[in-house]
């Protein structure tokens, strides 16, 4: 079948609309559960679940054709615009949420202080409101009562060094496997697996530490709503990656690639140093400037 | 020469049937402006200089289209009468000309730096709202407006006038039917006047074409906006920014009088807030 | 449509599963396309019928049929089917069967991924739809989506909300797709700048539309989060700016405007040459173009919202960077005229869409110059002035060009010639009833008729009422629309390979009908 001129067209799939449906159901789950019913979470829970097995079966079969050779490299190269292009929007994804924390900074808290043109809407709404980043960050409104901001020089430091480690152990799992050094492909891809799953753990504390002794909460005006959107979708994206090399660095440990046909772990590499890059992102505008 | 124009012929009874149709369509289209007049085609002039202004700027950018319009589409319709295959002619092959590109490019950015001048200095005036005589609050609220005279310390609602009878077409429409408020703003000619807006609730925009004046309404935040009206008068816009179920009833009316009756209006409110 | 595709492929052993349960799983990019292009003919009445309750309220003055709150959610439905709904599946299912075809590839590059970008639609619409239903109506606060109003709605609202990541992850992959497809499938020789203009255009859109619908869904998500989260984004007491969504809906929407525009300039430029019978006058310039005015579209946005308040810097920046995009769209049109310059040219159905969409695209382009005036724009914003400009780039505009498309291809795709006198009767009835429809309304809102309100002052009667005649003959000019497709896929008159007598191109080697598979050995190009 491996045809170096014809392109593979894969067979009919029904691994495309069993994905919808799990979506469907999981996003109106999550809806219901937004209005308040006690059926969302359920349905929330059977729409993941779809999903996931969706995935298995999917990549399963994209898997399966990989290691049988079925397909050239021309659609190895279609593999690669494709994730390419998917990290490009998921850039622009966290661009908004960037440009949200750039707007409230430099724009919507200076005006409600009274800056600039934010004279008038100072003095006659907000009077004795003194916009201070990230001291009174909470709005002129006091939303949330009140809180502490978080310190970019504990744990968000420590796990900006635990990213940045990763980003090599992942590096260093790449040259090895194209080097063909099993035992050092394995030892960095685990690394850079735990060290990921280290800073999810670590995430975690610190929001326990935000929501219990600083109060802060995605309640806590814009600074809370910035910080918990921006880390929250974030480590969501860690979690993803921290998967995606989980199965991928599953997949090294029963042989499967080869020194030059290793799509599979190209994309996950590529999709965690964007995690990476995203959170240098974070620490320097949401912690620490 | 008479082939040429025995060719020509069909096509021109089928332009000339077709204007006759367009012409009927265009007048049809007219017939309801010519009764109410130019104000129901175009954007008003106003009464006051920032106004006057806007309306000149716009129709001098209107008529610029116009002109661009015309040539732009007598040439296609110049090519389309004359190119056509049934007059028997042939293709050219001619398909690069960088000079073309670069005329085609030049001249329409000379155009706009020539659009963008006038634009730019009426721009700068209107935001000039220095050295004003009085300040008027406007706050939009769902769906209603409040204007505060804030030197004067007293303010009031100003809710639509216009009766749900008429609305539900069971009662007559008067002229101003959902142009009328029970309460109007009212301010004096001749005074620079600065209204600082803002809303309760969600946006609003108090918009007053006649004074050229639209700015939206946010809540949390003030706009700031400044007018001098020259001629008395009664002047009626609407809110302008979607709102909600009753954006549509929620209309601005403004009663422009003469100094002396403005102080002595305030003068009436002042007593009466203080009774 | 490719029914009929289908029956022509016969050297092909793959496993086929056939009825609903083929469409469902299939993974071709012509069965894809026509899915697409189904759905868009499908929503097209849905949105158009909810047009026509909205024209049917302002038929006259007063309320009549129905309740304001539901006048608002019948204008802000019609606007998202027919943004999301018709325009842009309707392109996407134009780049499905064109693309491969032009490019000179088997098919799409990533199949499977296809099929998914058209099936979260359908669950999309339906979600969508289904707010009309509950509790508090549908979404009311416009298309725009503006906060706080928006946030007043329903129960509707997460599931509004949820339906646009579900257009947005539709959009993203499909222009993912695009974008592999051109990169990587060109046949030996197809240089890019050798490629149609519908490919470049698309090329182009893919771009934009990865680039900006993440950013609507990032808005989206921020609006629900300050419902059910207790987030300040967009609320002053806590620290954000109703604004700041304008800001971000805006960074998505002006390069969707130009998503919804740019493949139409494609379509043209493939249907002008072919009935001029002489070649697209300069190509390299058309593409630098269409690469100008996406790259211009994204530093606009803020003309959308020249009377929120914000600071002359600023006004003056965004106007001037609109004003700009007037030059590289006039040598678009200029191109395009030059194309037809001492052409010999025929007027089938699509020459007579083309032509009328330079016509009216062109006056739409006018009202859009006008509106990028500062100054003027504090009048003409938010009135029936910008609902006229934006129907005439959007209906005489992007339809025009997607009906031109469909009948320069349809016999392409069918085999079949659909009966030209009625499309050419489609054609006039269309172009007549759009300005009687569009027309009026620069008049109504140069004279002070906001947008979005269900009942209006007395002067603006007249126009209103012919805008409401005109909504309701064009509507129903597309129901020829629809006869002319169906007959068409059943039979008629058989075309040959070419089709057209001027047309160039690759699409045209293949045989009308093309086989099931497109290109199974590259062509090659001269
Ligand atoms: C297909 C969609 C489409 C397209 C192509 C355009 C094209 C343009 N639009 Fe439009 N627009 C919309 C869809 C579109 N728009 C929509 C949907 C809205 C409203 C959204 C909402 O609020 O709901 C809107 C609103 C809108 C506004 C906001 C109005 C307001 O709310 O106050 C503005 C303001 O600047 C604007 C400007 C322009 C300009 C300058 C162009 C330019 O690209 C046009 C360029 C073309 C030409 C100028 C004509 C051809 C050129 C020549 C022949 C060359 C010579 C010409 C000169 C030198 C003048 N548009
Ligand atoms: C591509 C986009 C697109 C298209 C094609 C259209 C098409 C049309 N639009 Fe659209 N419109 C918008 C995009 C579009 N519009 C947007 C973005 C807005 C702004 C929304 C907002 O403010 O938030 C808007 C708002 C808008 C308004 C303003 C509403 C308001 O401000 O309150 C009006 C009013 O007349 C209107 C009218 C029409 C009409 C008459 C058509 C016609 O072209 C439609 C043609 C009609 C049909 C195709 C009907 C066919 C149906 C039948 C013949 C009956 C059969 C019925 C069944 C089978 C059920 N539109
Ligand atoms: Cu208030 Cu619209
Ligand atoms: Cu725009």
């Amino acid at each position: 079948m491996s045809n170096p001129t014809l392109y593979y067209i894969p067979e009919p799939s029904h691994w495309p609309i069993i994905g919808s449906v799990g979506l469907c159901t999981a996003l109106v789950g999550a809806a219901l559960m937004m209005l308040g019913s006690a059926a969302g979470s359920w349905l929330l829970a059977a729409g993941v679940l779809i999903v996931v097995l969706m995935m298995f079966g999917w990549f399963g079969t994209v898997i399966s054709e990989s290691e049988s050779e079925t397909y050239n490299a021309q659609v190895d190269m279609s593999f690669r615009w494709g994730m390419f292009w998917f990290i490009f929007s998921e850039v622009m994804f966290f661009a908004a949420f960037f440009g949200a924390l750039y707007y409230a900074r430099q724009y919507s808290l200076p005006w409600l202080g009274g800056e600039g043109p934010g004279i008038l809407t100072n003095t006659y709404l907000w009077d004795g409101y003194e916009a201070l980043w990230p001291y009174t960050a909470d709005g002129p409104g006091e939303i949330g009562g009140g809180f502490t901001h978080m310190a970019a020089w504990g744990l968000p430091a420590i796990n900006t060094l635990v990213l940045l480690t990763s980003g090599g152990t992942v590096t260093w799992a790449h040259h090895a496997l194209k080097a063909g050094h099993r035992g050092q492909l394995i030892a960095g891809l685990f690394l850079t697996v735990a060290l990921g799953f280290l800073f999810i753990g670590l995430q975690a504390i610190e929001y326990v530490h935000a929501f219990t002794e600083l109060n802060l909460t995605l309640g806590s005006g814009i600074y809370g709503s910035t910080f918990f959107m921006l880390t929250g979708f974030h480590g969501l994206h860690v979690t993803i990656g921290a998967l995606i090399l989980t199965v991928v660095l599953l997949r090294c440990i029963s042989g499967h690639f080869t020194p030059n046909r290793h799509f599979a772990f190209e994309a996950a590499a590529w999709y965690w140093h964007f995690v990476d890059v995203v959170w240098l992102g974070l620490f320097v505008f949401v912690y620490w400037l | 020469m008479s082939e040429e124009i025995r060719r020509m012929l069909p096509n021109l009874r089928s332009l000339l049937n077709l204007r006759r149709f367009a012409a009927v369509v265009f007048l049809l289209s007219f017939a309801g402006a010519a009764q109410a007049g130019w104000d129901t085609l175009n954007m008003p002039v106003g009464v006051t200089e920032v106004s006057r202004i806007v309306y000149d700027l716009h129709m001098l950018i209107f008529w610029i289209c116009v002109a661009i319009g015309i040539i732009v589409f007598g040439a296609m319709f110049y090519s389309i009468l004359m190119h056509r295959k049934s007059r028997g002619v042939t293709a050219s092959t001619f398909h690069e000309s960088t000079t073309v590109e670069v005329i085609w490019t030049v001249i329409p950015f000379i155009i706009l730096v020539a659009m963008a001048v006038p634009a730019t200095a009426t721009l700068i005036k209107m935001e000039d709202s220095g050295e004003s005589e009085m300040t008027i609050k406007i706050t939009g609220y769902q769906w209603l407006w409040r204007y505060d005279y804030l030197d004067h310390d007293f303010g009031f609602y100003s809710f639509l006038a216009t009766s749900r009878e008429a609305i539900r077409d069971q009662a007559e429409k008067d002229e101003n039917y959902l142009l009328e408020v029970d309460r109007p703003l009212v301010i004096p000619t001749g005074t620079k006047i600065r209204m600082l807006v803002t809303a309760n609730d969600v946006i609003h925009a108090w918009w007053l074409p006649d004074l050229a004046l639209k700015r939206d309404a946010v809540p949390g935040f003030i706009n700031e906006l400044w007018t001098l009206v020259e001629t008395p008068g009664i002047y009626r816009g609407q809110c302008a920014e979607l709102c909600g179920r009753d954006h549509g009833f929620m209309p601005i009316e403004v009663h422009a009088v003469p100094p002396d009756a403005y102080r002595a209006w305030v003068e009436e409110q002042t007593a009466s807030a203080t009774e | 449509m490719s029914e009929i595709a289908a029956d022509a492929h016969d050297d092909h052993h793959d496993y086929h599963p056939s009825g609903l349960w083929r469409w469902v799983t299939t993974t071709n990019h012509k069965d894809i396309g026509t899915l697409y292009l189904w759905l868009a003919m499908i929503m097209f009445f849905i949105g158009g019928a909810m047009a026509l309750v909205i024209r049917t309220e302002l038929f006259s003055p007063g309320l009549q049929f129905v309740d304001p709150q539901f006048f608002n959610s019948m204008t802000t439905l019609h606007a998202l089917v027919m943004i999301f709904g018709v325009v842009m599946p309707a392109f996407t299912g134009l780049a499905n069967w064109q693309i491969p075809l032009m490019v000179g590839a088997t098919d799409m590059a990533l199949p499977r991924l296809n099929n998914w970008s058209f099936w979260i639609l359908p669950f999309a619409f339906t979600m969508l739809l289904s707010t009309l239903f509950m509790d508090g109506g549908g979404p009311a606060g416009g298309w725009t989506l503006y906060p706080p109003l928006t946030l007043q709605t329903g129960d509707a609202l997460p599931f509004v909300i949820f339906s646009i990541h579900f257009m947005g992850m539709s959009s993203i992959m499909g222009a993912i797709n695009v974008i592999a497809t051109i990169i990587n499938m060109r046949a030996p020789g197809m240089h890019m700048m050798k490629m149609p203009l519908f490919v470049w255009t698309w090329l182009i859109t893919a771009f934009l539309l990865i680039a900006v619908m993440p950013v609507l869904a990032g808005g989206v998500t921020m609006l629900l989060t300050d419902k059910f989260f207790g987030t300040s984004f967009f609320n002053a007491a806590g620290g954000g700016d109703p604004v700041m969504f304008q800001h971000i809906f805006w960074f998505f929407g002006h390069p969707e405007v130009y998503i919804l525009i740019l493949p139409s300039f494609g379509v043209v430029s493939s249907i002008l040459p072919t009935f001029s019978r002489k070649p697209l006058f300069g190509y390299s310039s058309m593409v630098y173009a269409t690469a100008s005015i996406a790259f211009l579209s994204f530093v606009v946005w803020a003309h959308h919202m020249f009377t929120v308040g914000m600071p002359l810097a600023g006004e003056l920046f965004f106007m001037f960077a609109t004003m700009l995009i007037a030059v590289p769209t006039g040598v678009k049109v200029f191109n395009w005229v030059a194309t037809m310059w001492r052409g010999s040219m025929t007027f089938e159905t699509p020459m007579l869409f083309a032509i009328g969409f330079i016509i009216m695209f062109t006056i739409g382009g006018f009202s859009g110059l006008m509106l990028a005036i500062v100054p003027a724009d504090f009048q003409y914003h938010d009135s029936y002035f910008v609902v006229a400009h934006f129907h005439y780039v959007l209906v005489p505009g992007s339809i025009f060009a997607i009906m031109a498309a469909v009948y320069y291809w349809l016999p392409k795709w069918t085999g079949n010639h659909y009966p030209e006198r009625l499309g050419k009767w489609h054609f006039w009835l269309s172009t007549i009833f759009v300005n009687l429809t569009f027309f009026p309304m620069h008049f109504v809102g140069l004279a002070g008729m906001p947008r979005r309100i269900p009942d209006y002052a007395l002067q603006f009667a007249d126009y209103n009422m012919l805008a409401s005649v005109g909504a309701f003959g064009f509507g129903f000019a597309q129901l020829l629309f629809l006869y002319i497709v169906l007959v068409t896929i059943r039979g008629g008159e058989k075309a040959t390979d070419r089709v057209w007598e001027g047309a160039e191109g690759l699409e045209w080697t293949l045989p009308s009908p093309p086989p099931y598979h497109s290109f199974t050995t590259p062509p090659v190009i001269r």
